[in-house]
């Protein structure tokens, strides 16, 4: 009987703000240890949460941007757990009433690994909830200590919970990296995970068609998108092949080891934890405002008007893809792949502009043989050696037949060195002109033919 | 005669006019501190610090510019607000040698206002209490132990016997600092009250014990027992100066999300003669089991007064009072378990030696930092907090919480202004008696007239009345509606001028400060 393997996702994004969620200090990434740490973020006794304003904007945003219901009253609890990383013994988040439900996030995927072929998909949002992010702890087993870090103790996270309507890692890869677009577009987060700014926890279990969903598992310590599709992949398989031999699935959080590509069960941190939830009392409800609901007298730095908001969304990447497209007659592919590498999208529009050659060609030459380049010298467009600039004045000579594409792509070669030598210059360098005297061409050609008598008798005769 | 004036009428006037200089009150009131040390009133006096800010407020006089009414008034503080570079203790080994960096709102604006802080003073451990019975740095006493009018009253059972075994409580759990107002080492004192820590004290030791409306007065540093039911508490010999407190503590407070943002305009009280337009509430429920027969004659005497006087005195009922003791334990325990979590021994505050684990080294220094009543409540609180249990009592109890208010709210738009309830079910208990039952038991007992009015976050104050067969003071409370403090006070003014309440007699007062004892018959001043 077929397996039907089922993913939901949990996904933390560290929100961009210069101070916390719930306190003055400043977020910032690599900072000396313990160096951000205000009174209430050590929970010194008597200290209390005063909420950040931005954090609440930029989870609106969020919201607004995933085509959630934004909750224009939400509530603040604690959720208590003893842990070295989490000084008050408990987290403040939004487990009753979050800020933001039931959106959607529509992502697309290559059908058999071809690009031409993109297919749709949508993945629900549950809701959108703003915690408090945890310090670090560093265990040093060697001296038998932990060291503790609380620089991010208290940062502002908006946890994304997407319902389990994917069905494998490249699912999964795929809305989260769109995910990551939206959120970078916003600038509610920068979402990089490498630097921790966005953690994705995967939810797993398989069963046969037509039965209740099987006992899934919780997957974490995933570090890159790549690696979340692998681990997925790798657990529904291992699920899938410990249910075939008659074995049963534990409820259990595993982590995804990079080195050996495989999920092993986690030492027993939360497990069948009670978080004893409570009303954070220290909070009111968050209120929040449209323009129907909005008090005449209201001193609108007070408030948060939801609609004011969504008339600044910025155009998503989803819109944006679509102008691509419309605009310069690309596939859609290609304005997937445009919006994927941070500044293609805009350097391609530079190349346009200052060329004659028709969009639809120039894209060949930046997703061939421009974005080939960066990949192989790990590049990002940013430090490209070869400017839209030089690109265009490259693509220029081509268009007016001064060169072949041969030749184009020998001088792009000669340009990527980074040497400051102008496309006209290297094409005289080395000799790469198109000839256009027609009369020259003739000579050339009785030189080739006169030089090879016996070929051309052969081919005369067949 | 400044040591017992009042803040506005006498004693201001006295500093302003050079009569008496900062210095000099600040020294008598340490002094004072010494001499009565047998009471264990203050855990932490801050004698350098202290003198310094009367010298820095004897300059401020001298160049004709004061901060306030307050520039120069030695206070006294709870020990469980932060005080920046002073001992925070909370009566409690975990926090023994705290030395927070930061103060509390509330003591920032008194300072900001140049007010001398003389210490901290002495309480059950982390306000857990009745009797300030339960800290680690020991019981405290209640002056009028020590009074000529105790004493006259007391019968020695044997000639050997002293006063020391006889000696009665001063109630909690902010009795350090209702002694040091009553023991007059002090102008006036913070408090804090949750459940009645501050008006319970101020009965037993006949002073004025103010609890504001919830949200009126920050509660930045001041560590928390219950967060939705804790305020700030003023303790002070009259109503005028609880007044004074009030309104240079008030107000919105960024740092505390809870209180509210109108803007709080502090006022001076009206010598009240009319009350024809008053209308008194005498809540029938506020009869409650274990009430003394003495404390019931007075309050009916009390209500005879208001209607004598021309007042409506209508009987009211609060119905669910008698289930508000059950719902407070707990929504109290429960926030307790919570609030006490960050005491992990890791950031500040006591450290086991214990090195297992993490977790052995929580459960040690958990175990040894916190006494019985501290521990007794965690696991209460995580008991109703966990999953299966958090509808049928936390969440039961907070909707019990709502029918408690909504009862307050009922009678007061019935047209009654102001409610009147005796504060304890008798006078102070001597202390050998008190500990024959356990911390909870005493707490059950005690809070049943005070805590209603924490539930429904609403003002209410203890005025001193009379003093008992005993000789023990006992007074009665005026509950308010929220944020009316202006009318609370002004009709507890008018109460307490009718009343009449003895100052007390004692030895090591009339030692210090012989002129004190001019005026014996009263503590109120016009």
């Amino acid at each position: 009987a077929p397996w039907v393997p089922v993913v939901g996702l949990e996904i933390h994004a560290q929100i961009s703000s210069n101070s916390k969620l719930f306190s003055g200090s400043q977020v910032q990434f690599a900072a000396p240890p313990n160096s951000l740490v205000s009174f209430f973020d050590a929970s010194l006794p008597g200290t209390l949460p005063v909420l950040n304003r931005r954090c609440v904007e930029a989870a609106v945003m969020t919201g607004l941007a995933l085509n959630c219901s934004i909750n224009k009253k939400s509530l603040f609890d604690r959720k208590h757990y003893f842990y070295a990383d989490l000084p008050a013994g408990y987290q403040i988040t939004q487990q009753r009433v979050p800020i933001a439900v039931n959106g959607s996030l529509s992502y697309s995927l290559c059908i058999d690994n071809k690009m031409s072929q993109m297919v749709t998909k949508t993945v629900r949002i549950k809701q959108i909830q703003l915690e408090q992010d945890s310090g670090k702890s560093l265990h040093d087993d060697t001296r038998s200590q932990t060291l503790v870090d609380l620089n991010r103790a208290g940062v502002g996270l908006m946890e994304v919970v997407m319902e389990p309507d994917m069905c494998c890692g490249e699912e999964a890869a795929a809305a989260v990296r769109e995910l990551q677009l939206i959120l970078q577009t916003l600038g509610s987060s920068q979402a990089v995970m490498a630097e921790g700014q966005l953690r994705v926890d995967a939810n797993v279990s398989v069963h046969h068609p037509g039965e209740p969903y099987g006992v899934r598992t919780e997957v974490k310590n995933i570090n890159s998108i790549r690696f979340l599709a692998k681990a997925i992949d790798y657990e529904i398989q291992r699920q899938i092949e410990e249910l075939e031999n008659g074995g049963t699935i534990l409820n259990e959080t595993r982590a995804f080891d990079s080195k050996l590509g495989c999920t092993v069960p986690m030492r027993d941190k939360e497990g069948q934890q009670d978080y004893r939830f409570m009303p954070e009392p220290n909070l009111p409800p968050l209120i929040l405002y449209d323009a129907k609901s909005l008090p005449a007298n209201m001193n609108h730095q007070q408030v948060i008007n939801i609609d004011w908001i969504h008339e600044r969304l910025p155009d998503l990447p989803s819109v944006k893809r679509k102008k691509l497209v419309e605009q310069y007659g690309i596939l859609p592919e290609h304005s997937f792949t445009l919006l994927n590498e941070d500044g293609l999208a805009g350097f391609f529009e530079s190349v346009v502009k200052q060329t004659q050659m028709k969009p639809k060609k120039v894209i060949g030459w930046i997703l061939k043989d421009l974005l080939s380049y960066l990949k192989q010298h790990s590049l990002t467009v940013k430090e490209s050696p070869v400017s839209s600039f030089l690109l265009a004045d490259l693509l220029n000579l081509l268009e007016k037949k001064e060169i072949s594409s041969t030749a184009a792509k020998q001088v792009l070669a000669e340009l990527w060195k980074g040497e400051g030598k102008t496309p006209l210059e290297i094409v005289k360098e080395q000799k790469l002109e198109l000839l256009q005297d027609q009369k020259e061409l003739e000579q050339i050609c009785q030189a080739v033919i006169d030089g090879h008598e016996n070929e051309v008798i052969m081919m005369v005769l067949g | 005669a400044a040591l017992n004036g009042g803040l506005r009428s006498q004693v201001s006037a006295a500093l302003k006019e050079g009569r008496v200089a900062p210095t000099e009150l600040c020294q008598r009131c340490l002094a004072l501190i010494k001499s009565t040390n047998f009471l264990n009133a203050y855990i932490t006096v801050a004698e350098e610090t202290a003198l310094k800010q009367a010298e820095e407020s004897e300059e401020r006089y001298r160049r004709g510019q004061p901060l306030g009414i307050l520039d120069g008034i030695p206070i006294a503080v709870k020990d469980n607000f932060n005080t920046a570079g002073i001992e925070t203790t909370c009566a409690s080994n975990m926090l023994k040698g705290y030395i927070s960096p930061y103060n509390a709102t509330v003591v920032q604006k008194l300072l900001d206002q140049g007010a001398v802080l003389l210490g901290k003073t002495n309480l059950d451990e982390f306000a857990m209490g009745s009797g300030s019975t339960d800290g680690v740095f020991g019981p405290v006493r209640n002056p009028w132990s020590y009074s000529k009018q105790y004493k006259e009253k007391s019968v020695p059972k044997s000639h050997s016997e002293d006063e020391e075994s006889n000696w009665v409580i001063t109630g909690g759990s902010s009795g350090g600092s209702a002694a040091a107002v009553s023991s007059f080492t002090c102008f006036a004192a913070l408090g804090s009250d949750t459940g009645g820590s501050t008006r319970n004290p101020a009965a037993h030791c006949g002073v004025v014990g103010l609890k504001p409306t919830y949200g009126l007065i920050s509660r930045h540093g001041l560590i928390p027992l219950v967060n939705s039911m804790d305020v700030p508490g003023i303790l002070t010999r009259c109503v005028d100066d609880a007044a004074v407190l009030l309104g240079s503590l008030a107000g919105h407070d960024p740092k505390d999300s809870t209180t509210i943002q109108d803007d709080f305009k502090p006022f001076e009280l009206p010598n009240l003669t009319d009350v024809s337009k008053l209308s008194i509430g005498i809540p029938k429920e506020y009869h409650a089991p274990g009430l003394s027969s003495e404390i019931l004659a007075l309050w009916s005497k009390a209500a005879d007064l208001f209607k004598k006087a021309g007042a409506k005195v209508v009987e009211v009922s609060l119905p669910h009072t008698r289930y508000s003791i059950v719902c407070y334990h707990v929504l109290c325990t429960a926030e307790v378990a919570s609030n006490m979590a960050r005491f992990d021994g890791l950031e500040y505050g006591h450290r086991s030696d214990m090195k297992d684990s993490t977790e052995s080294m929580y459960a040690a220094t958990r175990r040894e930092g916190f006494n019985d009543v501290v521990r007794g409540r965690i696991l209460s609180g995580n008991y109703f907090l966990l999953k299966q249990n958090y509808e049928k009592y936390f969440v039961k109890a907070q909707k019990v919480r709502r029918l408690i208010a909504n009862d307050f709210v009922k009678v007061f738009r019935s047209g009654v202004d102001i409610l009147l309830t005796p504060t304890t079910l008798s006078d102070a208990a001597p202390y050998t008696e008190f500990i024959q039952e356990d911390n909870r038991t005493r707490s059950a007992q005690d809070d049943i007239l005070t805590q209603a009015a924490n539930m429904a976050g609403l003002p209410a104050i203890n005025v001193p009345t009379a003093l008992s067969e005993r000789g023990l003071p006992v007074g009665l409370q005026f509950i308010g509606r929220s944020f009316q403090e202006k009318q609370l006070l002004t009709v507890a003014k008018w109460f307490e001028k009718q009343v009449q309440f003895p100052m007390i007699q004692l030895e090591e007062v009339k030692r210090h400060d012989s002129d004190v004892f001019h005026h014996q018959k009263s503590a109120s001043f016009s």
